[in-house]
């Protein structure tokens, strides 16, 4: 059995959203495989630990999957391809899944499955059978992402997501060109100074993605 | 000393009156865009574009502001998506790019174009209107108790005016910033700067100013451009809203200049052009 924490969008709460994570993977490769085959017991949004800052990094795709496609307007099959695909900066699918996704080489990895898209009341059973299925599938050492999600960003990569969302100030008017953002390093008001920066990227990461390839 | 005789202080927001030309039977509180509901969605004001409610975003615990543009039934449904749609994008291109450049202003949480809403973090505190018309209220007593009115250089300024000055400080500052990354804000009036307070600024008992950063807010007619011109007139806007407040706020706005002439590079300039825009308003108010 595979540790399974389980949230709720205010605004979808018939969609549980059920959050696990590992570390030590050994067979990316094949839960790979299977998501490429549409093998249907596989319907997980597979995520690279090492690009997911936060728990908000996955809440807002995850609204966004559930409105686009609940009103017809996604751009992908599944609602958990979507919440891959909302993830990206651009309008590209492929780059999306080879960026965000699961790799064949991923070691650490958080897997997302957005429920309610079934009977009333099999709420429990479906988390149950996620924790068991998970468990059963992925080789790799189950962790807990916290009930509040705060270990979720714990395997993260902040080099990698800066340049993924490409968090250098670019040209504007000003002198400060190259300047990173999250990256003083300083502690300010008792928060420590990491946190600090990881907030501070969250919430340009959340606009950027709001305004992905508008 | 306070008492019962000085009036109510004035609520820092007004909303904004509709324009006469408002559609009867319009929007009313409860028209919200899906998914939210009006349980969870505290009106805050209701301008002639949108309406903006107090809410939550992704979790109980995220508050956040949700600005939405209801369709305008006069205006053709086509013509009419498509400008809600690039003015929402306008607004939160803005300020991702302020954000991205490091200057305060809310972040962007979540948007939909086509449905016509946009969500903001939600800034805790209250505006530099408030704290200024707080401190207009407080005026006669402040002279009663030996102050003069007007803040006059010779004089030691008390800790509630030397508060006030360190807050024209970062307007100054702030603006400048803005000015500096190549945005100009389009309606600077002091009801658009916030100023932090995690506590929720109230009238507290000390009187002084909430000491946290100046947000920038309501950027909907912000435009991405380093023009003197531009600025200049975003300057002049709002030294309007600070004339309106009281005569008295002539000094403080005398050192947001200031600080802001001597933070960043075309800051000097700007103020020059500043003259211009003034001269015009006057010949344009002579003839209105
Ligand atoms: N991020 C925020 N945090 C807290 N309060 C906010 C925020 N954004 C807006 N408000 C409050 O809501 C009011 C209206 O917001 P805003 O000015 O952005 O909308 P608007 O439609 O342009 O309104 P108006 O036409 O009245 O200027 C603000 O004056 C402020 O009091
Ligand atoms: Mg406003």
């Amino acid at each position: 059995m595979a540790t399974v924490r389980k949230f709720h969008l205010p605004h979808y709460p018939s969609y549980p959203i059920y959050i696990s994570t590992f570390k030590n993977v050994e067979n990316a490769a094949f839960l790979r495989s299977q998501l490429l085959e549409g093998n249907p017991n596989f319907d997980y949004a597979f995520l690279d630990a090492s690009t997911i800052l936060s728990l908000n990094h996955i809440l807002l795709p995850a609204f966004l999957a559930l409105s686009l496609h609940t009103s017809g307007r996604a751009k992908t099959k599944t609602v958990h391809s979507e919440l891959v695909f909302r993830l990206h900066p651009n309008n590209n699918i492929a780059e999306s899944f080879k960026k965000f996704g699961i790799g064949d080489s991923s070691r650490n990895i958080i897997a997302v499955k957005i429920g309610g898209f079934m009977k009333e009341g099999q709420d429990e059973v479906a988390e149950e059978s996620v924790s068991r299925h998970l468990g059963e599938v992925v080789q790799g050492d189950s962790t807990d992402p916290g009930e509040r999600g705060e270990r979720l960003g714990e395997e993260c990569e902040m080099e990698k997501v800066r340049k993924m969302y490409k968090l250098e100030s670019g040209a504007g008017g000003g002198g400060k060109k190259g300047k990173k953002i999250g990256n003083t390093g300083e502690a300010v008001n008792g928060m420590g100074g990491e946190e600090k920066d990881r907030k501070e990227m969250e919430s340009v990461v959340l606009g950027v993605i709001t305004l992905k390839g508008s | 000393m306070a008492s019962a005789a000085h009036p109510e202080p004035i609520e820092p927001i007004q909303p904004l009156q509709p324009p006469s030309g408002r559609p009867r039977g319009g929007h009313d509180q409860h028209t919200l865009p899906a998914p939210f509901l009006p349980d969870a969605c505290e009106p805050l004001t209701q301008g002639a574009e949108a309406l903006v409610y107090r809410t939550h975003f992704l979790t109980p615990q995220t508050p956040a502001v949700l600005k939405y543009r209801p369709p305008k039934p006069y205006r053709h449904p086509t013509l009419d998506k498509r400008l809600t749609k690039a003015r929402l994008l306008a607004e939160a291109r803005v300020l991702v790019k302020c954000r991205r450049e490091g200057v305060s202003v809310p972040a962007v949480l979540g948007a939909d174009w086509e449905g016509g809403w946009l969500v903001l973090e939600y800034v805790g505190g209250g505006t530099v209107r408030g704290v200024l018309d707080g401190w207009v209220h407080r005026l006669p007593e402040l002279s009663r108790e030996g102050n003069s009115e007007t803040i006059s250089e010779g004089r030691k300024k008390s800790e509630e005016e030397e508060a006030l000055w360190e807050l024209m400080r970062k307007v100054g500052r702030a603006v400048g910033r803005l000015h500096e990354i190549g945005v100009c804000h389009g309606d600077l009036t002091t009801s658009n700067l916030m100023v932090r307070d995690e506590e929720e600024y109230t009238e507290n008992e000390t009187n002084l100013p909430p000491s946290g950063d100046i947000v920038l807010i309501d950027f909907g007619l912000a435009t991405q451009t380093i023009q003197d011109e531009d600025r200049a007139v975003d300057l002049y806007v709002l030294e309007r809203a600070f004339a309106a407040t009281h005569p008295a706020a002539e000094p403080l706005f005398q050192e947001v200049l200031r600080t802001y002439g001597g933070s960043f590079k075309g800051a000097k300039s700007v103020l020059r052009r500043l003259e211009d825009v003034r001269l015009r308003g006057r010949k344009k108010s002579m003839l209105g």
